[in-house]
C-alpha cells in the first residue's frame, strides 16, 4: 500500500533543511537592524524638534523600503526550499523521519540534548503550511502596514515569528520543540502588543502570554515526566519505547497526555484557556491572520498529532481532548453569533475551528485533524486578511473624514461589495469553505473529523463519543449561521458608514488583493488532497473525477501508523456507519446541504434586521447580552482566578515580604546593633578599665583552665 | 626553697597587678608592668632548677622583649606627656571609637 502511495523508491535526500529555518532568522536580524536605524533616525529628528513622523508626502526612507523585499522574501526562499524538500520526500520511500543533528545544546549527565531537526511527512506539510501561507501573509502585510512608522520592526518581529514556528514543527526532541513553543508565544505577545503606547493592545499581549504560561506549566511536568520514563527526550526514541514500556490507559500515559492538553488548550486557545485569543486581535490584522488563526494557534494540534502515540496509548487522555474540542467548538460558535466586531466574530470562529481539529486527533483521526489545520490555514487566513482589507478601507474612509466611529464593527459596515468586490467575493469563497459547503475545502476536512467522531461511538467511552459528533454537527451548523450573518453585515444590504465616508471606500491594492485570491484558490481546491474514498467515488467526487483520494491520510502514514496501529489494537478500528445509521456519503450529502440551507436561511434572516450605526445602537437585551458579553466567562475568571491571585500576591507582597521576610531580616539587623550598642558600654577610653578587663579576662581563663 | 621562691613570685606579680589597676600614674604603671614580668622571671628561673634549662632559656626571651617593650612604652609615655602635660592615665580617654 504505502509503496504505491509514495510511487517512486529511492532514499530521501534532504535539500539544506536548515536554510527553512535559518532564511527567516536572517531576515528578522536584517528587518532589526533597519528598525534599529530608523528608530536612532526618529530620535535624532524628536530631539531636533522635527517631526519624527515622515510618512505624509515623503518619500519614504531607505529603511521603510528595504523591509519590503527582505520581510517577504526570505519567507518565500523558505517556502522555495520546502517546496523542494517536498518534492524530493514525494520521490522517495520515506519510512523514518531524517533527523539533521546539526550540535549539542545540552549534556548534563545522562540528559544529553541535540539541536536537531526531523524531517518527515507531518513536519513536511507544517513547514509547507508556515512559509506557504507565512508568505502570503507576508506580502498582504506589504500593503496594509506600508503607512505605519514602525514597518521595519514589524517585519523584523514577523520574521521572527516565522522563525521560531518552524523551529517549533521541525524539532526532533521534545525541549527544541519547547524552544519554538515558547518562541512563537513571545513573538505573539510582542505583535499583539505591536502598538505597545494604546494600554489595552499592551494589556492584551500581556493576557496571552500569561495565560499561556498556564498550559506552558503543563507542557514542562509532561516533559519531566517522559524524561523520568525514558531517560531521553528525543521523538525518535520515545515513540519507539511507547508501546512496550508504557501501559495502555495507564496512570503514567494518561496524566503525560492531560498535562500536554494542559500545553495544548494554552496554545490552541481551548477551553479553559481559551480567553486571551479574542483579545489578541488588538495586534495588526495579518498578525492575526498569521499567528492567532493559521499557524500558532494550531500548535497544540500540531503536537497532539506528533506525540499521537502517547494519546493512542492513553483513551481517557484522548477522549479529553476530544471532549474540550468539541466543548470549545460549540461554546465559542454561540459567541461568535452575537460579536460585533468583525475580528471578534473571526477570533471565536477560529477558536471553533481549533476544536475541531482537538476532536479530529482526539478521537483518533489524527490525519483528518492536520488537514483541517491546512484546509483552516487557508480560509481563516483568507478571512483574516479579506477583514484586514475592509478595516484598512473603513479606516481609511473614517481617517478622512476625521470620524471616530470603530473601523471593526460591522455596525458601521454594510453594503461594501459596491466597494470592494474582489474583497467581497473571495470572502464568500472563505464562508463557504469554512461553513463546509461542497466543493470546497472546509467540506472534505470538517466532515470528515465528524464522520471520524460518530464512527468511534461504538468503542470505549461510546456514548461519550456521540455527544462529540451531536456537539460537532450543532456546531458546524452554527458556524454557517455566524459566517453568514458576518458577510451579509459586513458586504450585503444598506451602508451604514455614512454619506461621506462611503465616497473614500475603494478596494485594497493588489499587492494585498492578489494574496487574497491565492487563498481563495487554495480555499476552494485545498480539500482535494484528501478526499475520502466512499465520496470520491460517487457524484460528490464526480464518480472518481477528484483526484488523490485521501492522499494526506496516506502520506501522513508514516508518521500516524503507529498510533492507528494501537488504537486498532486496542480499541478496535472506526465504524462504517455513523451513531444513527447512514453512510459516510449520506451523512455527508446531509451536512453539506444543511450547512446550504443554514446559509441561505440566516443570509435571508439578517438581510432583513435594519441595523444601526455602533453608536446608535443599544446593548442587546437578553440571551443575546449573555453571548455578547462572552458568557461573563471573562469576567467570572477575573472573580474567581484573577482578583484572588492579584490578592494573594498583594498579601505576598505586603505582610509576607515587607511584613515577615523584610521584618525578619531588620530584625536582626536591628538586634545586632542593639547588641553592639550594649558592647560600647565597655568601651571607656579609659587606660584602667581595659587593663581591668584584661585581669578579669586572664582569671577567667586560668579558671577555666584550671577546674 | 622552691615553695618559698614560688610565694614571693606570687607576691610580686600580686603586687604588680595591683599597682597597674590602682596607679593613675602612667610611669608607675608601667614599672609595675615591668614588676610582674620579673615576677614570672623569678618563677621561670625556680622551676628550671627541677625541670631543665628550658625555664633559664624563656627568661632570657622575656628580658630581651621587656627591654623592647619598655623602648616603646617609654616613647609613647613621653609623647602622651608631650600632649597634656601630665602622665596621669585619668586623662588618657581617647582609646575608643
Amino acid at each position: 500500500m504505502e509503496g504505491d502511495v509514495h510511487g517512486a523508491h529511492g532514499a530521501f535526500e534532504p535539500f539544506l533543511p536548515g536554510l527553512v529555518i535559518l532564511l527567516p532568522l536572517v531576515g528578522f536580524l536584517l528587518n532589526g537592524a533597519l528598525a534599529l536605524a530608523a528608530g536612532r533616525r526618529s530620535a535624532e529628528a524628536v530631539r531636533q524638534g522635527r517631526e519624527p513622523d515622515f510618512m505624509h508626502g515623503h518619500e519614504r526612507p531607505l529603511t521603510h523600503r528595504l523591509p519590503t523585499w527582505i520581510g517577504p522574501g526570505v519567507v518565500g526562499l523558505a517556502f522555495v526550499v520546502a517546496l523542494i524538500n517536498f518534492v524530493r520526500m514525494m520521490g522517495a520511500d520515506l519510512h523514518e523521519p531524517v533527523i539533521r543533528t546539526y550540535w549539542t545544546w545540552m549534556a548534563t549527565g545522562s540528559l544529553k540534548v541535540e539541536a536537531a531537526i526531523q524531517l518527515d511527512q507531518l513536519s513536511m506539510v507544517m513547514m509547507l503550511v508556515v512559509t506557504g501561507v507565512g508568505f502570503l501573509i507576508h506580502v498582504f502585510s506589504v500593503g496594509y502596514m506600508g503607512e505605519d512608522p514602525g514597518y521595519p520592526r514589524y517585519f523584523a518581529y514577523l520574521n521572527l515569528f516565522v522563525f521560531f514556528m518552524l523551529i517549533l514543527v521541525m524539532g526532533a526532541s521534545f525541549p527544541v520543540l519547547f524552544v519554538g513553543w515558547e518562541g512563537v508565544g513571545f513573538c505573539s505577545y510582542i505583535l499583539i502588543g505591536y502598538w505597545f503606547t494604546d494600554r489595552e493592545k499592551a494589556d492584551a499581549g500581556k493576557k496571552a502570554f500569561i495565560v499561556n504560561r498556564i498550559g506552558d506549566f503543563g507542557f514542562l511536568v509532561a516533559m519531566f515526566l517522559l524524561y523520568t520514563t525514558f531517560g531521553t527526550l528525543n521523538f525518535v526514541e520515545i515513540f519507539d519505547q511507547a508501546p512496550s514500556v508504557l501501559v495502555y490507559g495507564g496512570g503514567l500515559v494518561t496524566a503525560v497526555t492531560l498535562l500536554l492538553l494542559l500545553g495544548a488548550t494554552g496554545k490552541s486557545a481551548q477551553i479553559p484557556l481559551y480567553v486571551w485569543l479574542p483579545d489578541a486581535m488588538a495586534g495588526p490584522t495579518p498578525v492575526s491572520a498569521l499567528i492567532h488563526a493559521a499557524t500558532m494557534v494550531t500548535a497544540g494540534v500540531y503536537m497532539v498529532a506528533r506525540t499521537s502515540v502517547l494519546f493512542a496509548l492513553a483513551p481517557a487522555g484522548s477522549l479529553a481532548v476530544a471532549l474540550i474540542g468539541a466543548a470549545t467548538a460549540l461554546f465559542a460558535a454561540t459567541i461568535g453569533l452575537a460579536q460585533y466586531d468583525i475580528k471578534r466574530v473571526l477570533a471565536y470562529s477560529t477558536i471553533s475551528q481549533l476544536g475541531y481539529m482537538f476532536v479530529g486527533v482526539g478521537v483518533g483521526a489524527y490525519a483528518a485533524g492536520i488537514f483541517h489545520l491546512m484546509t483552516h490555514a487557508f480560509f481563516k487566513a483568507l478571512l483574516f486578511l479579506g477583514s484586514g482589507a475592509v478595516i484598512h478601507a473603513m479606516h481609511h474612509a473614517l481617517h478622512h473624514t476625521h470620524s471616530q466611529a470603530d473601523p471593526q464593527d460591522m455596525r458601521n459596515m454594510g453594503g461594501l461589495r459596491k466597494f470592494m468586490p474582489i474583497t467581497w467575493i473571495v470572502m464568500w469563497v472563505a464562508t463557504l469553505a469554512i461553513a463546509g459547503i461542497w466543493p470546497f475545502a472546509g467540506f472534505f476536512s470538517k466532515d470528515e473529523i465528524i464522520w471520524y467522531a460518530g464512527a468511534r461511538a461504538e468503542g470505549p467511552y461510546g456514548q461519550w463519543y456521540t455527544l462529540i459528533w451531536v456537539a460537532c454537527l450543532a456546531a458546524a451548523m452554527l458556524t454557517a449561521i455566524y459566517m453568514t450573518r458576518l458577510m451579509v453585515m459586513t458586504f450585503h444590504g444598506r451602508n451604514r458608514t455614512g454619506e461621506k465616508e462611503a465616497h473614500h471606500l475603494h478596494e485594497a491594492p493588489p499587492v494585498m488583493w492578489v494574496p487574497l485570491v491565492v487563498l481563495a484558490v487554495l480555499s476552494v481546491f485545498g480539500g482535494w488532497v484528501n478526499v475520502p474514498q466512499a465520496i470520491q467515488e460517487s457524484f460528490l467526487g464526480g464518480f472518481g473525477l477528484l483526484p488523490m483520494a485521501e492522499w494526506l491520510h496516506h502520506w501522513l502514514h508514516p508518521v500516524t501508523g503507529p498510533a492507528e496501529e494501537i488504537l486498532t489494537r486496542y480499541a478496535g478500528g472506526f465504524a462504517h456507519h455513523a451513531p444513527f445509521g447512514g453512510g459516510e456519503l449520506l451523512w455527508a450529502v446531509l451536512s453539506t446541504s444543511a450547512a446550504l440551507a443554514v446559509v441561505l436561511v440566516s443570509a435571508r434572516v439578517v438581510s432583513g434586521i435594519a441595523y444601526k450605526p455602533a453608536h446608535e445602537d443599544v446593548e442587546p437585551t437578553g440571551l443575546r447580552r449573555v453571548l455578547y458579553r462572552k458568557y461573563y466567562v471573562d469576567e467570572l475568571y477575573d472573580a474567581l482566578v484573577v482578583r484572588p491571585v492579584v490578592r494573594l500576591s498583594r498579601f505576598a507582597w505586603k505582610i509576607v515580604d515587607q511584613g515577615i521576610v523584610d521584618g525578619v531580616a531588620n530584625g536582626l539587623g536591628y538586634l545586632a546593633r542593639a547588641f553592639g550598642w550594649i558592647a560600647t558600654l565597655f568601651q571607656t577610653g579609659s587606660v584602667n578599665t581595659y587593663a581591668f578587663f584584661l585581669v578579669v579576662g586572664v582569671l577567667v581563663v586560668l579558671w577555666r583552665v584550671a577546674f | 626553697m622552691l615553695i618559698e621562691a614560688l610565694i614571693l613570685s606570687a607576691l610580686l606579680f600580686g603586687v604588680g597587678t595591683l599597682g597597674v589597676l590602682l596607679r593613675r600614674n602612667a610611669i608607675i604603671m608601667f614599672l609595675c608592668i615591668e614588676l610582674q614580668l620579673n615576677a614570672v622571671n623569678l618563677a621561670f628561673v625556680a622551676l628550671s632548677r627541677y625541670l631543665g634549662i628550658d625555664g633559664q632559656v624563656f627568661v632570657f626571651f622575656v628580658m630581651t622583649v621587656a627591654a623592647a617593650e619598655a623602648a616603646v612604652g617609654l616613647a609613647i609615655i613621653i609623647s602622651i606627656f608631650r600632649h597634656y602635660e601630665t602622665v596621669n592615665v585619668d586623662n588618657f580617654n581617647l582609646l575608643k571609637w
